[in-house]
């Protein structure tokens, strides 16, 4: 089996793995990172998303070993401590989240679409975004509030 | 019961959008779902399914299987059948129109020699590793006999058809008629007007994100199993497993519902992999674990809706509602699903008056197998399917009358004065104010500016329409009594226990089941409320077996309606032991304890304790009244003596590009009445998506198979589900009026959405077209089609 390393969240892992094992249950079964969920096969629904060196990747696209030497952030990356980062704030704040499957994969994307398109979003900049994550829940209306006032608030930070 | 008070309670008591206490948790990726739970020595599984909609099972090879790597075991219907596993049930019994029950076929959980659905459960193979299951799964050797498969709603009762189970002649579950059919053939035949709508109420996969999952655990010592699964009724899985199914007795059963990412309906039911994967982890003596990968979730999961209906409605001259009479197949699938036989009867037909004095209801519901997935209740169950049929039958009565869709409706309410108000069809509605709900929702969407609108998006080439729908819905399910009546097995009451610890937290259990509403938050601000306890110091716990009292879970928009009573009523019982309490400390009478804001006082004088001090001197009972219990730790039960009934007017406002048939929502408005809103903006979270699974319903969502009973939508790249680029934002508004059945004067809001958005949709999409109907989903495909056919006579946008 190969070995693959790369680091998550900051902490650098090994592990030996089978060469089909896919980023997202590298993640989920071997290093129990289980805010990343599974809610599709297909990498339509988004609920696998996490960065991969910085850059949103569908985790359930990926084999582990394409991660190899590559810096992965999960949802279980962003807090500091107890304060939640800005992006989740704004979720909590504006009620972006109600069974919570699908909202760590919106708060990565999320942060990507701040990353690409800046700290003003408008609506249908945001809609078409998150084109790629799906929500049975909440009808979207308070993900794309949450996501624009994050990506405000990210930019208002210090 | 005192709902109203509140003080101390203010800006986190009843009324207050309070920001939700899970939140935290699901946003640092620490929600823990059943497939996020891992034990010791756990096994993994995979389910070998059928390929084929209609077979016999000539034989099953297993060996291969078994001597494949890592494998545990693998196990088949006669595995189940030898070990006296019971099959799956419907809990709800209708009586056709023979006299007879519903003719109810044997549903196994592991095929017993023939299979009826692609996607049914042939065998279930456990290995070390999920990659080690799901590789010898492919090694199991089915030899299948394949037979004709029917997947047809409305032709499945056909002479000549395919027979599917002996105990159905002609495929006919249920023929269920209801109503007065003379009396609405003699009216139809003196009506100065008729009006009438052929439709299909498209089959939809309910499609929570979460698939469904299920992991077992047997302890030897105790011989307990556990069973954590994707429910939104623990008790309720844990009595059919139970009495039903014969897995373990009650007590030795524990079910736990995590964590579960959504419902919608589709994890009401027990399932057959739940059950073989409890029995599989004794079989086996090793924890086994069970995920449905998305595809999996598409097969077997429960669908919902699929209707093919004749809808007429006679009316005098001036418009007025005389008489409807509705005939329906609807399609229950292969097997009957846990609650299948009361969603196209009792939680439709019984729907059908709608928000209108029509006298005369008439319906006849043929329920049908078909060799397609087992269909149950989806968000709405039901009641979508009867809203859609009428509101849409009324644009065509509007259409036909040559009024205003909004006067149509409006001239045919039930009025305001009128309640509660007995429909002729069983339902007697206890509050509501149609008009105003009407008025408040076309002045939220401008309806007046509307042919503005339309004439500006003319000029551009498009083409707009406007969509009223005015729904009412029966939810908060109890009560038990007609539930019992009309062939229930089981009570639908509530309960609830509120518990002090002598540190003066509170831990409130529910036997509701919290998977996206919620609850955590809400019942907390009951507390704070009705205890004046802050919101910090509630504990909402829920979901297990072992740790809640009992309780009938989450579906019907139930929770707060019932469950949230039981917690009021649990309430009232520690305020009532509070003040014998109080009364000994303070050294005064009992009657003049008053309590208020969470303090125990004695009228007239600056005496008082707070409830947390009351509730140590329970626990520390020193200095006690003679004869009281310590302890501060209520219990009470809640059933209603009525339904809740939300209702309100949806406008739906769309944009159709005719050269290519694209809808676009331009603009919704909601104005529903649910009564008192505990959290408002958890409800209109509530309201937001509910209102787009309808629209998905109306735009996207259509399950298929095709004539040989494959399933062509069968992963998110088939079926299409809302994306955020398909809807808009909400314009949402509230009409309330006070139920009189419920003392916290509270109704649900968790599916309203979805029954109320379809009919405004595709009246909308209707009206811009200037046709009679589009059968849903209205893709561009099919928009365009109906655009580009001949237009029919005698149609006329409002």
């Amino acid at each position: 089996m190969p070995t693959v390393k790369m680091k998550v969240n900051g902490k650098p892992v090994t592990a030996e793995v089978e060469a089909r094992t896919l980023l997202v249950q590298f993640l989920r079964e071997n290093l129990r990172l289980t805010g990343t969920h599974v809610g599709c096969d297909t990498s339509q629904c988004g609920a696998c998303v996490v960065h991969v060196n910085g850059k949103s990747v569908k985790a359930c696209s990926m084999l582990a070993v394409m991660a190899e030497g590559c810096e992965v952030t999960t949802i279980e990356g962003l807090a500091t401590g107890n304060t939640l980062h800005p992006m989740q704030q704004a979720f909590m704040d504006n009620h972006g989240l109600q069974c919570g499957f699908c909202t760590p994969g919106m708060v990565m994307t999320a942060l990507d679409i701040v990353n690409r398109n800046g700290n003003e979003l408008d609506e249908a900049t945001v809609r078409k975004e998150l084109e790629g994550n799906i929500c049975r829940c909440t009808g979207y209306h308070n993900i794309v509030k949450s996501v624009r006032a994050g990506a405000k608030a990210m930019g208002s930070k210090p | 019961m005192s709902a109203t008070q509140s003080g101390s309670a203010a800006g986190t008591g009843i009324g207050a959008s309070v920001l939700r206490k899970e939140d935290r948790r699901f946003l640092i990726g620490k929600g823990r779902y059943t497939d996020d739970i891992n034990v010791a020595g756990q096994t993994h599984a995979v389910f070998v399914r059928s390929p084929h909609a209609h077979a016999t099972i000539n034989s099953i090879k297993t060996d291969a299987a078994r001597a494949a790597p890592g494998v545990v075991a693998v196990l088949t219907g006669t595995d189940l059948a030898g070990d006296g596993i019971g099959p799956l049930i419907c809990g709800v019994t209708v009586t056709s129109d023979d006299g007879q029950p519903h003719r109810a076929a044997v549903h196994p959980a592991l095929a017993q020699g023939k299979v009826n659905y692609v996607g049914d459960h042939v065998a279930i193979v456990i290995a070390e590793t999920y990659a080690q299951a799901r590789d010898s799964a492919e090694l199991v050797e089915v030899d299948y006999g394949i037979l004709p498969a029917v997947t047809s709603t409305a032709h499945a009762t056909d002479a000549g058809q395919q027979q599917i189970h002996d105990v159905a002649p002609n495929n006919m579950c249920f023929n269920w008629p209801f109503g007065d059919k003379a009396a609405v053939e003699a009216t139809f035949a003196k009506a100065h007007k008729v009006s009438s709508l052929d439709l299909v109420n498209n089959r939809m996969v309910t499609n929570p994100m979460e698939p469904r999952a299920a992991l077992g655990e047997y302890n030897t010592g105790t011989e307990e199993i556990t069973l954590h699964v994707t429910t939104q009724n623990p008790h309720v899985h844990r009595l059919v497993l139970s009495a039903f199914n014969q897995l373990a007795p009650e007590h030795k059963l524990r079910v736990v519902g995590p964590d579960v990412g959504g419902g919608f309906g589709a994890k009401i039911f027990i399932y057959a992999e739940e059950l073989v994967v409890g029995w599989a982890c004794r079989k086996v003596q090793r924890p086994v674990k069970w995920t449905a990968d998305r595809t999996e979730a598409f097969l077997s999961d429960a669908h919902g809706r699929d209707h093919v209906s004749k809808a007429e409605m006679a009316m005098d001259k001036d418009g007025n509602f005389l008489a409807l009479r509705v005939m329906t197949n609807a399609n229950l699938g292969a097997y009957l699903s846990t609650f299948a036989t009361m969603v196209p009867s009792y939680l439709y037909a019984f729907l059908l008056a709608g928000q209108y004095r029509t006298p005369l209801i008439y319906s006849e519901v043929k329920a049908v197998y078909t060799n397609t997935s087992p269909v149950d209740a989806s968000r709405g169950a039901g009641r979508p399917e009867a809203t859609y049929l009428l509101e849409r039958l009324v644009d065509v009565c509007a259409a036909d009358m040559n009024m205003d869709p909004a006067e149509i409706r409006r001239k045919n309410f039930i009025p305001k004065d009128a309640f509660p108000y007995q429909t002729p069809v069983v339902q007697c509605y206890d509050s509501g104010d149609y008009e105003e709900a009407l008025d408040k929702a076309l002045i939220l969407a401008d309806y007046k500016g509307f042919p503005a609108r339309a004439q500006a998006a003319k000029a551009r080439g498009k083409r707009r329409g406007i969509g009223l729908s005015s729904y009412v819905e029966a939810c908060g399910i109890a009560p038990s009594a007609a539930v019992g009546q009309l062939g229930g097995g089981v009570g639908l009451w509530e309960s609830a226990q509120v518990r002090f610890n002598p540190t003066g937290n509170v831990q409130v259990f529910t036997g509701t089941h919290s998977h996206g509403q919620g609850h955590e938050t809400t019942f907390a601000q009951l507390i704070n409320e009705l205890l004046g306890v802050p919101i910090e110091n509630v504990e909402v716990i829920h979901g297990d077996t072992a740790k809640t009292q009992f309780g009938m879970g989450t579906y019907g928009s139930r929770s707060l309606a019932v469950g949230g009573v039981a917690i009021a009523k649990a309430c009232e019982k520690l305020i009532a032991k509070g003040k014998k309490i109080a009364a000994h400390a303070l050294e005064a009478a009992e009657g003049d304890i008053e309590f208020a804001n969470g303090n125990f006082s004695v009228a007239g004088t600056d005496k008082a304790m707070n409830i947390a001090a009351v509730a140590f001197n329970a626990y520390v009972p020193h200095s006690y009244p003679a004869g009281l219990e310590p302890g501060f730790d209520e219990n009470a039960f809640f059933d209603p003596l009525n339904f809740s009934f939300p209702a309100g007017t949806h406008v739906c406002e769309v944009e159709v590009d005719l050269d290519t048939g694209e809808v676009e929502i331009v603009k919704y408005s909601a104005v529903d009445d649910f009564g008192r809103l505990v959290n408002p903006m958890i409800v209109e979270g509530q309201v937001h998506g509910g209102i787009v699974h309808g629209i998905g319903q109306a735009l996207l969502e259509g399950c298929r198979y095709d004539s040989e009973g494959q399933l062509l939508t069968a992963s998110f790249m088939d079926y299409a589900m809302p994306r955020a680029d398909n809807v808009p934002s909400f314009d949402v508004d509230y009409a309330p009026t006070v139920p009189i059945h419920n003392p916290l004067g509270v109704k649900g809001c968790g599916e309203a959405g979805a029954i109320g958005a379809p009919p405004a949709v595709i009246n909308a999409i209707a009206n811009a077209l200037g046709i009679k109907h589009i059968d849903m989903p209205a893709t561009p495909e099919n928009v365009w089609r109906a655009a580009h056919a001949q237009q029919r006579p005698g149609q006329k946008a409002a």
